[in-house]
């Protein structure tokens, strides 16, 4: 499996913030997206995902086969915000997902405990703090399954001992065959990621 | 989908959902319409299903705006349109309409025959009223899902959806009121307006969603 | 008056009180409605009369339990009282049950009486205004997951509204007097006789008595509820520290 992107260009309300962005990414391959506010990050990682359309260029996986024809079907998108529902309990939210996005993988208690919040499954999500929320967000990765994540800060509002825990996640994820891409400014721990500075010059 | 289904009628009907409200504007509007046109039983009774109808567009109308609009704010809306390649994303919004539906909508239709009597209606004038209710309101819904997902980016955009939807809406309250007329006065039919109005619903479930599903495409940045 | 203050206490006393005033209200009301069916016949409106002794008490609490909101709500305001708040709330929903009661049971009554189950006679327009209010505090009590956010919205809410209801009285007496001609068979029968009286008044006490049951067992759960809430933020947290 391998997501190619050829010559990407992207923009957001009518101007453009990057083109000419290539990369391939193959099995156990990790991408981060680096650079300044205002460079891109964001717009690029929704355009993989295929909520934006590209302006110019191609985004393709390959060999994903029928059951992942195209990036965003092969994709987990951990965006700004979280995907829960506060009124819903933790445990609620994730076997919704689990559900919906089909493919289950790990149980939402698993995935809970992997994250260290096996005790607050049964809580209403609006009651837990911002980094609890976070770690969540990132358990819902592990409900369902998908070989690419599309992570957009996903390290935003965790403190040191839950970076590490996601670290290893990631480092699982990438063992057992996924491509993770991450946009971050902070580094997220992976020992091998090639990096993908975007901003003025370096994008080309 | 199910679950998807399940999540929203939970999420209707828990505490701070919108669907309680709903029912509750249903029943102060058609209560404040006799101080408005007196207290005259016949009168009521002769205008009752016409109130009953417009009551109960505005009060579809009236959660309509948060459909979207609550899932944008969470994220969960890219989520639930990145799945589209294993769900059409206009079934998904087809599912959310039923789901916002069967809570915030159904209960008016339950309670309708009961606002029925305050309004002197006549038994058989209930019937064809909450009838028409039932066929119908699923359309409000369904062309009400499609001005929401237009809306769904704008600030201010839950007063926008009702100037949007109230117009497209009117062919229901036309066939809905006169099969409901139809059903008591009598030269006036009955069959023709509702299977008119069975076959709004059935197209706009259609068009609406499939519009929706086009427009939240077209929102996302 | 400061043991009631605190929760705990309150949920010991009400522990102790909630089955002696249930089972006082069950006897009450058996005794009421018994003597009620025994009682004589009314001779305008033969049998139908019996109604009254189910509809007058639901009709009653159904002010009265506004009345004890509005006590409530000027407690949550001027003294800030823990448990004021918790009155309000428990007593909403029974409040509306009351009233929706005192409503249905009016219209079986009037059906056969007025031949229609609803007239806008002035009396009977405020006591569906009445359970719109009641309809409108339950929302606004329910809008909030977190009490103390709520508390203060609905004591204001419910003062305003019983400073409306005289207001709202007088007008819709007026509104209907101005719009409606004599069409309606007004119910002013007979002064009332003792022999049907006393059923009414055993058979109001004992749906008071009831209603003070109810609303203890609802402030009871509603202080669970309180608790559960605060208990799942404080779980929330120590998971926290846990990690």
């Amino acid at each position: 499996m391998r997501l190619v992107a050829q010559a990407l260009a992207g923009e957001r309300g009518g101007e453009p913030v990057f083109s000419g962005v290539s990369f391939s990414l193959g099995e156990g391959d990790a991408l981060t997206v680096t650079g300044p506010n205002g460079s891109g990050k964001s717009t690029l990682l929704r355009v993989v995902a295929g909520l934006l359309p590209a302006a110019a260029g191609t985004i393709t996986f390959e060999g994903g086969g029928e059951e992942w024809p195209t990036p965003r079907s092969a994709a987990h998108f951990l965006g700004h915000q979280n995907g829960m529902k506060t009124a819903l309990t933790v445990d609620e939210n994730l076997r919704f997902w689990r559900e919906f996005k089909g493919e289950p993988h790990l149980e939402s208690q698993e995935a809970l405990e992997m994250m260290g919040l096996g005790e607050i499954g049964h809580l209403p999500f609006g009651y837990l703090s911002t980094g609890q929320k976070r770690r969540v967000a990132i358990a819902r990765l592990l409900v369902s399954y998908r070989p690419i994540w599309l992570l957009d800060e996903p390290t935003a509002g965790l403190d040191a001992a839950s970076e590490a825990q996601f670290a290893e996640l990631m480092q699982a994820h990438l063992e057992d065959g996924g491509m993770i891409m991450a946009a971050t400014h902070l580094p997220l721990g992976l020992t091998a990621a090639t990096e993908l500075r975007m901003g003025a010059g370096a994008a080309a | 989908m199910w679950a998807l289904y399940i999540r929203d009628v939970q999420l209707g009907v828990r505490a701070g959902g919108g669907a309680l409200v709903g029912i509750i504007f249903f029943l102060t509007v058609v209560a404040v319409v006799p101080f408005g046109v007196g207290p005259d039983l016949n009168l009521l009774a002769r205008i009752g299903p016409a109130i009953l109808w417009v009551a109960a567009l505005l009060s579809v109308l009236l959660g309509l705006d948060r459909l979207f609009q609550a899932d944008r704010e969470d994220g969960s809306l890219d989520l639930l349109l990145i799945a589209g390649q294993r769900h059409m994303s206009a079934l998904m919004v087809f599912v959310k309409c039923l789901a916002h539906w069967t809570a915030s909508v159904a209960p008016l239709v339950i309670a309708a025959p009961l606002l029925g009597l305050f309004m002197n209606m006549e038994p058989v004038a209930i019937g064809a009223a909450a009838l028409t209710l039932l066929v119908g309101t699923p359309a409000i819904t369904f062309i009400g899902a499609a001005g929401a997902a237009v809306a769904v980016a704008l600030p201010r955009g839950g007063q926008l959806v009702s100037v949007l939807v109230l117009p497209l809406a009117i062919p229901v309250l036309i066939f809905g009121v006169s099969a409901s007329y139809g059903a008591v006065t009598d030269p006036a039919p009955f069959l023709p307006p509702f299977l008119i109005l069975c076959a709004l619903t059935l197209f706009f479930a259609v068009i609406g969603p499939l519009a929706a599903a086009q427009a939240l495409k077209w929102s996302s940045d | 008056m400061t043991d009631l203050a605190n929760p705990t206490r309150f949920i010991a006393l009400a522990d102790r009180l909630v089955p002696w005033l249930g089972g006082l209200a069950a006897l009450v009301i058996a005794v009421g409605l018994w003597m009620g069916f025994n009682a004589p016949e009314d001779y305008q409106q033969g049998i139908t009369v019996r109604i009254m002794y189910i509809h007058v008490p639901f009709a009653w609490l159904a002010m009265f339990i506004y009345t004890a909101m509005a006590a409530a709500a000027f407690g949550t305001l001027v003294w800030r009282h823990p448990l004021a708040d918790v009155s309000l709330k428990a007593a909403a929903p029974i409040g509306a049950v009351f009233t929706a009661l005192a409503l249905i049971t009016g219209s079986v009554w009037g059906k056969p009486m007025w031949g229609t189950w609803w007239v806008w006679d002035g009396r009977l327009t405020s006591v569906f205004v009445l359970f719109l209010m009641y309809l409108g505090l339950i929302a606004l009590t329910r809008a909030l997951d977190d009490p103390t956010r709520s508390a203060r919205a609905a004591a204001v809410l419910t003062l305003v509204g019983v400073i409306n209801i005289p207001i709202i009285k007088f007008s819709v007496e007026w509104w209907n007097t101005l719009h409606q001609p004599a069409s309606v068979v007004r119910l002013d029968g007979p002064t009332i006789h003792p022999s049907l009286l006393w059923p009414l008044l055993i058979s109001a006490l004992g749906f008071t008595l009831l209603y003070a049951t109810l609303h203890l067992m609802a402030m009871r759960t509603e202080i669970w509820r309180r608790r559960v809430i605060s208990m799942r933020r404080m779980a929330a947290r120590g998971a926290e520290t846990a990690a």
